[in-house]
């Protein structure tokens, strides 16, 4: 005998049409039966068929379908609501979880203003973008180690590669590894992932091929550590301490060492630029640091760095979306303004509530 | 090739990772992905692992300075890793009592325990207790009222500080709290709010919040960006910015 759930739970291309259909109309996927509410006839479990099993399913014994999950209690008598077998809730489910429809839209606004802006800049037409004194302080650093004859240590966090801010580190990495090839100094990356330690090698290496200096480049100074937050940040510090180099990068995701290491960074002496998105450390970092990235410039750097019109054109499409995230805000507050106003406007309070209960949550 | 498949993969797990989240019907198309990467990383356990003893093994056949550091890392990475692996003084699960290895190599009692309760937890608790004094050196340095800003710093810091403290209960306990009245006017509420609990509360709330709020929607729209980047394959960065 066939599963029943299963049987019921197999999707068609053409109940897939009529659910997005039905889903284009509004309103949930339920069966019309289930919205009706007049009582009807006995209310009926859809028979499955005697279908062979197919690979991988396994077929019920006779006991086992009679203690398949079916809700036929009392309700199911009077008509109030029929019998639901756990197979037509899943019918019922939405193809796209509506509840996150406003997300939908706004990520695909977003999206979109930062592919055409992307298009934009491909098409050849200038693209202006302000200094970010945190990244000109970059080659300043780079070069002061240089001529104190020590090495630049640059962190890229303590998180995988598999986030995003580690994965923005790599940009700022490949631009300080590019200019000390220049320049001739040494650039040393401790990492707290391994992943994170292949990645920085092949960047830095990458970055030492484009300076033309490929037989410069050092991969044991780019090596892996520990997982351990604070194993990491007690190596860090002996490291800070005995090689006193004379510039720190700090950039990525960093909790509470960000502090420790800024600290004895600034107690060496050393020129210290950090860039992290997170909202907690970056007051750690502004007091100790002589540049920080704030947040959305830390993510900038990338595009900021390369100066490839493809990449200013996504932070272009940024701001694009910056600014209707600041129209959205700004309406909002006059709406929430206005209902507390008159808080007898039933109107004003609707919107309001809408937007409180469904557009952002 | 080289560079091409990593985008690819890259490309599909992150849009798979959208299209779950937003159809529940692909939901497992997204664990799946997580899982993937945590095979992924687990594997590069190892790769961390060989590249430490790698490095080590180097200080000392160098005897650079410090090269002894680098043999009490190697030992103590052996032994850990040795009580882990073999589950070394574990007993035997309760439901599988027949296998010796069915325990957990951290339950209580086993080497891999002890050394983890008596020597990494004290050792990660002084790192972090460090921090205090991190901290007070680096206030005494960002609080110097060198011109306006630092001084409006200031004085909010002296604000907050005083107001997280029984010493700010303390100082204003004669301005009346407008939670003991009834019904209190406006400016009842406004005079009860210079206490200095109510006024840290006040700056947090209203003047934190309003800024945090700014850098996280920034934070967020870049992030959006970066990764919409990373997915359409503009930004190679993390692939190295080589030519194949």
């Amino acid at each position: 005998m066939h599963n029943p759930i299963r049987w019921m739970g197999r999707w068609s291309a053409a109940s897939a049409l009529v659910l997005l259909a039905a889903l284009a109309l509004g309103g949930p996927c339920q069966p019309a039966w289930s919205q009706d509410p007049e009582p009807t006839a006995e209310p009926t479990i859809q028979e499955p068929t005697a279908e062979a099993p197919t690979e991988g399913e396994q077929a019920l014994a006779p006991d086992e379908a009679a203690a398949a999950p079916v809700e036929a209690g009392a309700e199911a008598t009077t008509g109030a609501t029929p019998a639901r077998s756990e197979s037509m809730q899943w019918i019922d489910e939405h193809i796209f979880d509506l509840d996150r429809g406003w997300l939908l839209l706004v990520v695909l606004i977003f999206c979109g203003s930062v592919v055409f802006w992307i298009a934009h800049a491909r098409s050849g037409r200038p693209v202006k973008v302000r200094k970010i004194a945190g990244l000109e302080a970059v080659d300043e650093a780079v070069g002061r180690a240089t001529e104190m004859g020590r090495s630049v240590l640059y962190i890229p966090g303590i998180q995988d590669i598999n986030e995003i801010q580690t994965i923005a580190s790599m940009t700022v990495l490949a631009r300080v590894s590019r200019t000390a090839a220049e320049y001739d100094a040494k650039v040393e990356v401790p990492t707290a992932r391994s992943l994170v330690m292949t990645t920085a090698r092949e960047t830095v290496q990458a970055a030492y091929l484009s300076a033309g200096r490929p037989d410069a480049y050092n991969q044991d100074l780019i090596y892996y550590v520990t997982d351990e937050q604070f194993g990491y940040v007690a190596y860090l510090q002996g490291l800070m301490v005995r090689e006193k180099p004379a510039a720190c990068f700090y950039m990525g995701a960093f909790y509470a060492e960000s502090l420790i290491l800024a600290e004895t960074g600034n107690s060496i002496g050393a020129i210290q630029v950090a860039g992290t998105a997170m909202p907690a450390q970056l007051p750690f970092f502004v007091a100790a640091c002589d540049y920080t990235l704030i947040g959305e410039e830390f993510f900038a750097a990338s595009a900021y760095l390369s100066g490839s019109p493809e990449e200013l054109g996504s932070l272009k499409g940024q701001d694009m979306g910056k600014m209707i995230v600041a129209g959205l805000l700004i309406l909002g507050v006059i709406l929430a303004t206005l209902a507390s106003i008159f808080p007898k406007s039933d109107v004003l309070q609707n919107i309001v509530n809408y937007l409180m209960q469904n557009v952002l949550t | 090739m080289k560079r091409t498949a990593p985008l690819l993969i890259a490309s599909i797990a992150g849009f798979v990772m959208i299209v779950a989240y937003f159809i529940p019907r692909t939901q497992t198309w997204g664990e799946d992905v997580s899982v993937w990467f945590d095979i992924l990383a687990a594997i590069a356990f190892i790769l961390g692992g060989g590249n430490l003893l790698r490095v080590q093994l180097k200080k000392i056949s160098d005897r650079r300075p410090g090269w002894a550091y680098a043999a009490i890392t190697l030992i103590a990475f052996v032994v850990m890793l040795t009580c882990g692996l073999l589950k070394i003084g574990s007993h035997p699960n309760e439901q599988h009592p027949a296998f010796a290895w069915s325990g957990t190599y951290n339950q209580t009692g086993t080497p891999f325990w002890w050394m983890y309760e008596y020597l990494i937890v004290p050792l990660q608790s002084t790192i972090f207790a460090m921090l205090a004094f991190y901290v007070a050196s680096a206030a005494f340095r960002a609080f110097r009222a060198k011109n306006v800003e630092a001084i409006l710093l200031l004085g909010t810091a002296f604000v907050i500080l005083l107001g997280r403290t029984a010493a700010g209960v303390f100082l204003t306990d004669f301005i009346p709290s407008d939670v003991l009245i009834e019904d209190p006017t406006f400016m009842q509420h406004l005079i009860s709010t210079l206490r200095l609990e109510n006024l840290t509360v006040f700056l947090m709330d209203i003047f934190n919040t309003a800024g945090n709020r700014a850098i996280m929607i920034g934070i967020a729209l870049g992030t959006a960006s970066v990764s919409l980047k990373i997915l359409l394959g503009v930004d190679r960065s993390y692939l190295g910015s080589g030519e194949d």
